[in-house]
């Protein structure tokens, strides 16, 4: 998915009406959008995090310090982590590594759903094929183990 | 909470300098783990630091911690901050982990370091400068400035890579760096070792991609016809009707060969190779083909021309590989001397020395330097402390000991530095040191060693430079590493070691010593010489009459710049110096992934297993030389580079153009008539000509093969647009037609002969015997494209110059030499040989990035019919928009073409020179 139609999803779900544009930059593709009152902003979680601050749904960022922390640790984990593996081993590490962390968790911040769980879960979407995806969860799926994630 | 850090990684730097943050809010504990403990229970791969916080979570980005440390100091999250902790994970992280692994575990320096890094700096400077602020997010320090300075650290606290132009950095990184936490965090990680310090974490990091900063590239640039005035096309005739007359007397061959006076005398030396291993193929291209390819051009050019070169033989390598094999030193050096000597002739390299360094004449002159560098003062005495094993009764070099690491306690850490923990050990450091050879305890002695005194003829040094570089053919690299080592000034060096094989030091107390092989090694160019003719020197005391190139890899820049050129300056005897000195980039092994080891790689003599033909290998190795970038052998390209240059353009050409002469007129060229187009052909490939010339004497040996070709290629197209085997079965005027064809097309033929002289010399050979050239055109290649082969010359037989290589013999050798045996190869002679992956790629992998050889072969072929119809367009000279189109079919093809190769696609480019 490239990053424009990622965010515009991401503004749908955020209840955002006004559609954004996007342009893209260099040879990644990385997202600018011109924001009306200040400077352009640059990156799909930059980006991202301005949105959700826009819908006024700060929480989906976070509530206490470490919330925040731990979402931007995820948000960061998504850019370069997975986006920028492309190896099947690299995948097969990335995948078993989220099913290990996620085993006593609901969400990536444990109880609450945050942005990180959307971007990371858009990010995923690429590497998780197409039957053992069902609509509503999320699923990373390590041979025997199957853990569903209620979005 | 707890805060996991280790030393010598670089991440723990800006958690360090932002944890005072959390102080007062609350209790962060520091535990030092090594770089490569699994703390994060849910991470397969080892990751420091990381914070474990009370609620028993962890974070293990870099940037994540030191955010929670600020937003436990009741800091707010902005975009702007955002912004620049996505840019330092995504673009800045990657740019700075390439430098920092050039810089420290590739030994690389300077531009290619920074090259990478650059575009990532500049834009940080930027940022500073346009808002005038500063810090990065405002006014005051903030998160993004204490991430980014402690990514930066590491390389910028260098002042070498902190551009002065660059002054917003430049003064935003030294506010940062004075502040106390700052400070502290560096001295804890980096324990003032500098960036060395993260030497043994970088080593475990995987090699960056080339894709970052420069491309490694094959491809030629885009040719474009130039436009020809009417004068030219009337010299361009002038001189080709003059023909053979204009050719000067052939020079008689001299022997021995001694410069001239009055005349151009050119002496050629490659870098010696090291005795004791065989060649590799990266040697070959790296100096002794190098040095092949402009040594012939040289006598083509009637230059009064000396090459040589040898096997440098002395030193502890030596004699280890004596220990290993249970020979004398003495007979390695037969034994290699012999494998390599045999190697360079089936490479068809023409020296007219290959001697070696184990003769008199090298005591005899390098004992005369030494003599004189010590009467004028430039030798220094100082005291080593150094292990001496008393039973072998001998000083033991690095490599002759094992003992306990003094970091890690590994048992069987070498002299030089550990294996298990990769720090750099200095040999009286190691505990229990065992000599390797007996297994006894060596002791620590003080020995005394000569120093010479680079300081002191520094300043020696930097008037040759100033005298010799403005206008030479010295190769950026060359001039660059040469610049750096004077930048950072010149130290004592010393020049003995405690060895038997070697060249004794004339000098009382110190009998038991030999000369360290980098100062004598280079006057091996001298002694070798010197058993070639008693009037050595007349090539070696005679700067003024003799133009010296020295062909190396870029690792052996230092030596041939600075040492060898102080040692003949302090002596004061009138040496030759090096005019020109020529160093090339590294060669890599097909995706470039390597790990180094010894022992392993494609040899010379493999090279002659494949049943590859020498002149083929030569070819490819020249058309991939690595000059002025890095280049990649590739099976693939071999196969690719042979089928498509060789045999469908270089060769087609070629014998199409004999075959014409033979069937249609009987074996005599024609009579020629030449109508305009003809002429303008004989100026373009004037022109092509001329551009060889001068790229050649400029030694850029790689692009002027690219003037072969395309003059070939303006053959092929001669031919194709004139149809001389449709025109023979037409009427008088078109059978005239077809002779003038056929006779130019020939000539042509003739005149790639001699061209490709330099690099193919048995295809060149070849060629001249099927034309049945006459001898002074064989030899004698002038500026000016001539008619060497006039109507009614009788030709040879001719039949076909060069095989197709097929896939499954190209794949069964990449899998000989790709899947596990290892391979070559970087360019030079200290040994780097590089081991290939060790197992093939995985075949979903494979599927994805390269297509199969004939899919490639087919898409090769459609880029050359498109670039054919391009061409043909603007010839002539087609409506703009035509040719717009049909450009843009073949950049497409281009691209399909480069994908399925596997390469990135080009960036559009601008318009190309000539």
């Amino acid at each position: 998915m490239a990053a424009a139609a990622e965010l515009s999803l991401l503004e749908k779900s955020l209840g955002l009406s006004k559609g954004n544009k996007y342009s893209a930059q260099g040879e990644r593709q990385i997202p600018v959008l011109q924001t009306n009152n200040g400077p352009s902003l640059t990156g799909l979680t930059t980006i991202a995090a301005h949105l959700v601050k826009q819908a006024n749904k700060e929480y989906l960022l976070g509530s206490t310090a470490e919330e925040k922390a731990i979402v931007q640790q995820w948000l960061e984990y998504r850019v370069t982590q997975v986006d920028g593996h492309s190896s099947k081993n690299d995948i097969h590490t990335l995948l078993k590594d989220l099913n290990s962390y996620l085993e006593d968790k609901v969400y990536l911040t444990g109880y609450n759903f945050t942005l990180a769980d959307i971007l990371l879960y858009y990010g995923l979407h690429r590497f998780i094929i197409l039957e053992k995806f069902i609509q509503g969860f999320w699923i990373t799926d390590q041979l025997f183990k199957v853990k569903l994630v209620i979005l | 909470m707890r805060l996991f850090v280790s030393d010598g990684v670089p991440g723990c730097l800006p958690v360090l300098a932002a944890a005072g943050r959390a102080r007062g809010r609350a209790e962060v504990l520091i535990s030092t783990v090594g770089p490569e403990d699994c703390v994060v229970p849910f991470l397969t791969r080892p990751k420091v630091p990381v914070l474990q916080l009370d609620s028993g979570n962890y974070l293990f980005s870099t940037s994540a911690i030191c955010r929670y440390f600020f937003l436990l100091s009741g800091w707010e999250q902005d975009d702007l901050t955002n912004q620049w902790l996505e840019w330092e994970a995504t673009e800045l992280q990657p740019a700075l982990s390439a430098a920092l692994y050039y810089l420290v575990v590739q030994g690389k320096k300077g531009e290619d370091v920074l090259g990478s890094v650059r575009r990532a700096l500049t834009h940080i400077d930027h940022s500073l400068s346009r808002q005038n602020c500063p810090f990065l997010a405002g006014e005051t320090e903030s998160l993004a400035d204490i991430v980014l300075w402690g990514a930066l650290y590491p390389l910028l606290q260098d002042p070498a890579y902190l551009p002065e132009e660059l002054s917003a950095l430049h003064s935003w990184f030294q506010t940062l760096s004075t502040q106390e936490p700052c400070q502290r965090a560096a001295e804890t990680v980096l324990k003032q070792q500098g960036v060395l310090a993260l030497r043994p974490y970088l080593q475990k990091q995987p090699q960056p991609s080339p894709a970052e900063g420069r491309a490694v590239t094959n491809e030629p640039e885009e040719e474009e016809l130039a436009t020809l005035s009417e004068e030219e096309i009337a010299m361009a005739v002038t001189a080709w009707e003059k023909g053979l007359e204009s050719l000067p007397p052939l020079r008689p061959q001299q022997n021995p060969v001694l410069p001239v006076a009055g005349e151009r005398n050119v002496l050629i030396t490659s870098a010696l190779p090291y005795v004791n291993n065989v060649p590799h193929l990266g040697n070959i291209i790296g100096c002794v083909l190098s040095a092949d390819v402009f040594a012939r051009y040289s006598r083509l050019r009637q230059w009064n021309t000396l090459y040589l070169c040898g096997t440098d033989e002395y030193g502890t390598a030596t004699e280890t590989k004596a220990l290993e094999e249970g020979l004398t030193p003495q007979e390695i050096c037969d034994k290699y001397h012999i494998i390599h000597a045999d190697i360079y002739r089936w490479f068809n390299i023409s020296f007219d020395i290959f001697g070696r360094t184990t003769t008199p004449q090298q005591t005899k002159i390098t004992q005369d330097i030494f003599q004189q560098l010590l009467k004028r003062g430039f030798v220094l005495q100082d005291t080593v402390e150094q292990l001496r094993c008393e039973h072998c009764a001998r000083f033991l070099a690095d490599r002759f000991v094992e003992g306990v690491c003094p970091f890690c306690g590994y048992e069987e850490a070498r002299g030089d530095q550990c294996d298990k923990c990769g720090k750099l050990i200095n040999a009286v450091e190691l505990k229990k040191p065992q000599c390797k050879v007996c297994r006894s305890c060596p002791v620590v002695q003080s020995s005394q060693h000569l120093f010479l005194d680079l300081p002191k003829l520094e300043k020696r040094l930097e008037e040759w430079l100033g005298r010799t570089l403005p206008g030479s053919d010295w190769t950026p690299n060359a001039q660059f590493i040469t610049r750096s080592w004077l930048r950072d000034g010149l130290k004592p060096r010393c020049i003995t070691r405690d060895l038997k094989w070697g060249t004794p030091v004339p000098l009382e107390g110190f009998e038991d010593k030999v000369f360290y092989v980098w100062f004598d090694a280079t006057i091996g160019y001298l002694s070798i010489t010197a058993n070639y003719t008693d009037q050595w020197e007349r090539w070696w005391k005679n700067p003024e009459q003799v133009d010296l190139y020295q062909f190396m890899a870029k690792d052996n820049v230092p030596f041939h710049s600075l040492v060898f050129p102080c040692s003949a300056l302090g002596a004061e005897d009138n040496y030759t110096l090096v005019s020109h000195l020529i160093a090339t980039e590294y060669l890599n092994y097909e995706d470039g992934k390597f790990s180094k080891s010894r022992g392993v790689g494609v040899f010379g003599d493999m090279a002659q297993d494949t049943g590859i033909p020498a002149d083929i290998w030569r070819f490819y190795l020249l058309y991939i030389r690595p000059e002025g970038q890095d280049s990649a052998f590739s099976w693939t390209d071999l196969l690719l580079k042979n089928n498509s240059e060789l045999l469908n353009n270089l060769g087609n050409f070629i014998n199409r153009a004999g075959m014409f002469v033979s069937k249609f007129f009987g074996g005599y060229v024609p009579e020629m008539v030449l109508t305009p187009d003809d002429q303008r052909l004989l100026a373009h490939v004037t022109l092509e000509l001329q551009h060889y010339h001068q790229l050649l004497e400029k030694v850029r040996i790689r692009d002027a093969l690219r003037s072969i070709l395309t003059i070939s290629r303006h053959g092929n197209q001669y031919i194709q647009v004139n149809e001389p085997w449709k025109r023979i079965k037409g009427s008088e005027a078109d059978r005239q037609r077809a002779g003038t064809v056929t006779g130019l097309a020939v000539n042509i033929a003739a005149l790639l002969s001699v061209m490709l002289q330099p690099y193919m010399p048995t295809v060149s050979a070849t060629i001249q015997a099927q034309l049945q050239l006459p001898p002074p055109a064989c030899s004698i290649l002038l500026t000016n494209f001539l008619c060497t082969l006039p109507a009614g010359h009788q030709i040879g037989t001719v039949s076909p110059l060069f095989q197709k290589l097929e896939n499954d013999q190209i794949e069964s050798l990449r899998q000989r030499f790709g899947g596990g045996q290892g391979i070559f190869m970087v360019a030079g002679d200290n040994f780097v040989v590089l081991q290939a992956k060790t197992s093939p790629k995985p075949a979903v992998v494979e599927t994805v990035t390269t297509a199969k050889p004939q899919q490639i072969q087919a898409l090769m072929d459609e880029v050359t019919k498109q670039g054919n119809i391009v061409r043909e367009l603007k010839a002539q000279k087609a409506d703009k928009n035509e040719v717009a189109a049909e450009v843009a079919k073949l950049l497409d093809l281009k691209k399909q073409l480069a994908v399925a190769e596997g390469k990135p696609p080009e960036a559009p480019k601008g318009k190309k020179k000539k």
